[in-house]
C-alpha cells in the first residue's frame, strides 16, 4: 500500500507531463483532417523525437540543479558534423555516427568540467561554450549541405511493419539502454542528490562531482543524438543560430512540462519526452486550428512564457517568508 | 623589480595607496584595452587616430548603455537573457510612433523606452514576486516581445525608418567633435554612477547581490528593488536600441542579437561578480571599451562571424575562470 505511494510521488511529475501530453495530443487529432492514420502518427513522432532528445539531454542537466544553455547549439554543432560523416559504407556510417555521438559527449563534458570542476555559474558558462559550439559549426557549415546515409536515415524516420514509427523505437531504445541504466546507478542516484541538496549530499559521502559530470557528459550524448536524428531528418547540415536558441529555449519549456522541477532533484528524463511531445503538440495545434502564421511566435511565446512561469513558481512551495529569499 | 616581488607584502606597501584600491580586475581590463590599441597599431596606422577611436567610443556607446542595464541585474544575482527583442522592440516602437505627426515625433523616444520598461516590468514582477528564476522568465518575454514584433512587421509594412530627434540624438553634434551617442552614454554613465554610489536603491542593489535574506531582515524592501531594478534594465535596453535605429536610420528585425553576448562578456570582464554583489561601473566602461575594440580588430582582420562567437566565448570563459567562479564547497 505505502510503496506504490512512495513510487506514485515520485512519479507525478512525469504523469503529470504524460497526461498534458494526451490530452493535447487528443484535441489535437480530433480537429485533425486526416484524423490518426499511420502519416499523421509518423511526421508527429518524428517532430517530437527531436525535440524528446534535447529535453532529455536539458533534463539530466536540471536536476543536478543546473542549466544548459549550450543545449541547442551542441544540437547544431552535431548536426553539422553529422553531415559530414555519417556517409558511405556501412562501416564508415558507423564509425560517422560514433564520432558525432562522442562530439556531442565531448561539448557535454566541456560544459561539465566547467560548471563543476572550473565552479562556474551554469548559466553564463553555457551561453559562452554555446557561443562556441555554434562558431564551430558555422565553420563547418557557413552554407547548409551536406549529406547523410539516406538508406538509415530513411529506416530511422519511417514506419516498422507499416504502422510503428521508427522513431519512437529508437527513443525507446535509447531510453532503455542509456537513461534506465544511468537513473539505477550510484553515479545517477548522486546526480539527483546533488540536484536536490548538494550539501547533505556531499556530507552523506556521495561522488556528487562524478555524477554531476556524469550527468553533462550524458546530456551532450543525449543532444548528439538529437542532432543525428536532425540530420537523418533533413539530410543536411545547417548551422541555424535562430534554431538553436529555438531548441534550448523549448527544452526548457519541455523539461518543465514534463514535471522536472527547474530547482533540481525532482523528476525524470521520461517526463521530459512527455513535455517535449506536448510542446511540439502546441505547434501543431495552432496549425489545425488554423490560426493566422503572423499570430504564431506570438500564441506560441505566450504558451511557453505560461508553462514556465507555473512550473517555475516557486511562491506556492514556501511555508516560512524568509524562503523567499535564499 | 626582482627583490621587490620576493615580498609580496612589502611590494604591496610601496604601491602607492591609489593604486591599492583598484579592483585587479578592472585594472586587467583596462590593460587589455591598451594591449589592444598597441596590437591595432602595429596593425594599421589609423588605430590611433582620434577619428577613428572617437567611432569607437560611438559605436561602444550602444552597447554601453545595454550594459548598464544589464550590469545593475548582475549585480542583483540575476540575468537578463530579454535584451535582444526589447531592443529592437524599443527601436521599432519609436519608430512607429514616429509615423503619427508632430505629436509622434516628439513621443518617439520616450513611447520605445516605456515599452522596453513595460517588458522590465513583467520580468521583474515575476522574478521579484512570483519567484520565477530571472533567466527563465526573461528567455520566455524574449519570445513574447520577438512574437509581437512579427505580428507587428508582418502585417503591414510598418513605419521602420528613424525620426530625424533619434537620428540626431545617435548621431547628431552638440559639440563639435563629440558625437551625441557618447554624450548620452556620458549621461547615462553619471546617472548610474550616482545611482550606485548615492542613493539608498544603488546600496540595497549591492546589498541584495550579497544576501537577499540579509537585506530583506534588515528592512530592505528587496521584491520591490529587485523589480525596480528590471524596469531600468528593460528600458535601457530599449533606449539603447532606440539608438542604434538612430544610427542606422532604421530599425531591423534581429539588430539587438548581437548584444546579448557582448552585453554580459562587458560586464563580466569589467569584473562584476556574475553571483551578485561585487563590481564597479568604472569596470563596466572598460568592458564595453574593450568589447568593442576587441569587435573592431577581428572586423579589421576580416575575422568571419564565426570566429567572432568562438573568440566571444573563450575571452567570457577565461574571464569567468579567472575572476567569476564560485566558492568551493568545502
Amino acid at each position: 500500500m505505502s510503496e506504490w505511494r512512495y513510487w506514485l510521488n515520485e512519479q507525478r511529475g512525469t504523469l503529470m507531463g504524460l497526461a498534458i501530453f494526451i490530452a493535447m495530443f487528443a484535441v489535437y487529432i480530433s480537429n485533425h483532417p486526416a484524423g490518426l492514420t499511420a502519416n499523421v502518427a509518423q511526421t508527429a513522432a518524428n517532430k517530437g523525437v527531436l525535440l524528446a532528445f534535447v529535453a532529455m539531454a536539458q533534463a539530466l542537466v536540471v536536476l543536478t540543479a543546473g542549466i544548459d544553455l549550450s543545449v541547442g547549439m551542441i544540437f547544431i554543432l552535431t548536426n553539422c558534423i553529422a553531415s559530414y560523416i555519417v556517409v558511405g559504407s556501412v562501416g564508415m556510417t558507423t564509425l560517422g555516427i560514433v564520432g558525432t555521438l562522442l562530439a556531442g559527449t565531448a561539448c557535454g563534458a566541456i560544459n561539465g568540467l566547467l560548471v563543476i570542476y572550473g565552479r562556474l555559474q551554469p548559466i553564463v558558462a553555457t551561453i559562452s561554450t554555446g557561443a562556441i559550439y555554434f562558431g564551430i559549426a558555422l565553420i563547418l557549415r557557413p552554407f547548409p549541405g551536406g549529406g547523410v546515409n539516406e538508406d538509415l536515415a530513411d529506416a530511422l524516420t519511417g514506419r516498422l511493419f507499416g504502422v510503428i514509427p521508427a522513431s519512437l523505437v529508437l527513443l525507446f531504445a535509447v531510453v532503455l539502454v542509456v537513461w534506465i541504466p544511468f537513473r539505477k546507478s550510484v553515479l545517477g542516484r548522486a546526480a539527483y542528490a546533488a540536484g536536490s541538496s548538494e550539501p547533505a549530499a556531499f556530507m552523506s559521502g556521495v561522488p556528487i562531482k562524478r555524477g554531476k559530470f556524469a550527468a553533462y557528459c550524458l546530456g551532450g550524448l543525449f543532444a548528439g543524438m538529437g542532432g543525428l536524428f536532425l540530420t537523418f531528418f533533413t539530410y543536411t547540415g545547417d548551422a541555424a543560430y535562430q534554431s538553436g536558441s529555438g531548441y534550448t529555449l523549448w527544452s526548457i519549456a519541455a523539461v518543465v512540462l514534463g514535471g522536472i522541477s527547474l530547482f533540481g532533484g525532482r523528476g525524470s528524463a521520461i517526463g521530459a519526452i512527455f513535455g517535449a511531445f506536448a510542446a511540439r503538440t502546441t505547434g501543431d495545434m495552432l496549425f489545425v486550428f488554423d490560426v493566422d502564421p503572423l499570430w504564431q511566435p506570438l500564441l506560441q511565446g505566450v504558451v511557453l512564457l505560461l508553462a514556465v512561469s507555473i512550473g517555475a513558481i516557486a511562491l506556492f512551495r514556501v511555508r516560512n517568508r524568509l524562503e523567499w529569499f535564499q | 623589480m626582482s627583490e621587490i616581488s620576493d615580498h609580496p607584502a612589502a611590494s604591496r606597501a610601496r604601491v602607492p595607496a591609489f593604486l591599492r584600491k583598484v579592483d585587479p580586475a578592472v585594472a586587467t581590463a583596462f590593460g587589455c584595452i591598451i594591449l589592444l590599441l598597441v596590437v591595432g597599431s602595429i596593425y594599421s596606422s589609423n588605430f590611433l587616430s582620434p577619428d577613428y577611436l572617437v567611432q569607437q567610443l560611438k559605436v561602444a556607446s550602444f552597447l554601453g548603455i545595454t550594459a548598464a542595464g544589464m550590469m545593475l541585474v548582475i549585480l542583483l544575482g540575476h540575468i537578463d537573457l530579454s535584451v535582444p527583442w526589447v531592443m529592437t522592440m524599443g527601436a521599432m516602437m519609436a519608430c512607429a510612433m514616429a509615423g503619427y505627426g508632430t505629436t509622434g515625433h516628439v513621443l518617439a523616444i520616450p513611447f520605445g523606452v516605456f515599452c522596453g520598461a513595460l517588458f522590465g516590468l513583467i520580468n521583474g514582477f515575476g522574478v521579484a514576486y512570483l519567484r520565477i528564476p530571472s533567466m527563465i522568465i526573461t528567455l520566455a518575454t524574449n519570445v513574447v516581445a520577438q512574437g509581437l514584433m512579427v505580428l507587428y512587421t508582418g502585417g503591414f509594412s510598418p513605419q521602420d525608418s528613424a525620426p530625424p530627434a533619434v537620428r540626431w540624438l545617435a548621431t547628431g553634434f552638440i559639440i563639435p567633435g563629440v558625437p551625441n551617442a557618447i554624450l548620452v552614454w556620458a549621461a547615462v554613465s553619471a546617472l548610474m554612477v550616482f545611482l550606485f554610489a548615492r542613493t539608498a536603491f544603488g546600496r540595497s542593489v549591492y546589498g541584495i547581490g550579497n544576501s537577499e535574506r540579509a537585506a530583506y531582515l534588515s528592512g530592505v524592501n528587496t521584491r520591490w528593488i529587485v523589480m525596480t531594478a528590471f524596469v531600468i534594465s528593460g528600458a535601457l535596453s530599449a533606449f539603447s536600441g532606440v539608438l542604434v535605429a538612430g544610427y542606422a536610420s532604421k530599425a531591423a528585425q534581429s539588430m539587438g542579437d548581437a548584444y546579448l553576448l557582448p552585453s554580459i562578456a562587458a560586464v563580466v570582464l569589467g569584473g562584476t561578480s556574475i553571483l551578485g554583489g561585487k563590481g564597479s561601473y568604472l569596470g563596466t566602461i572598460a568592458g564595453v571599451i574593450l568589447i568593442t575594440l576587441l569587435q573592431s580588430i577581428l572586423s579589421v582582420m576580416q575575422m568571419p562571424e564565426a570566429g567572432r562567437q568562438i573568440i566571444y566565448g573563450v575571452v567570457i570563459v577565461s574571464m569567468l575562470l579567472l575572476y567569476g567562479r564560485s566558492p568551493a564547497t568545502r
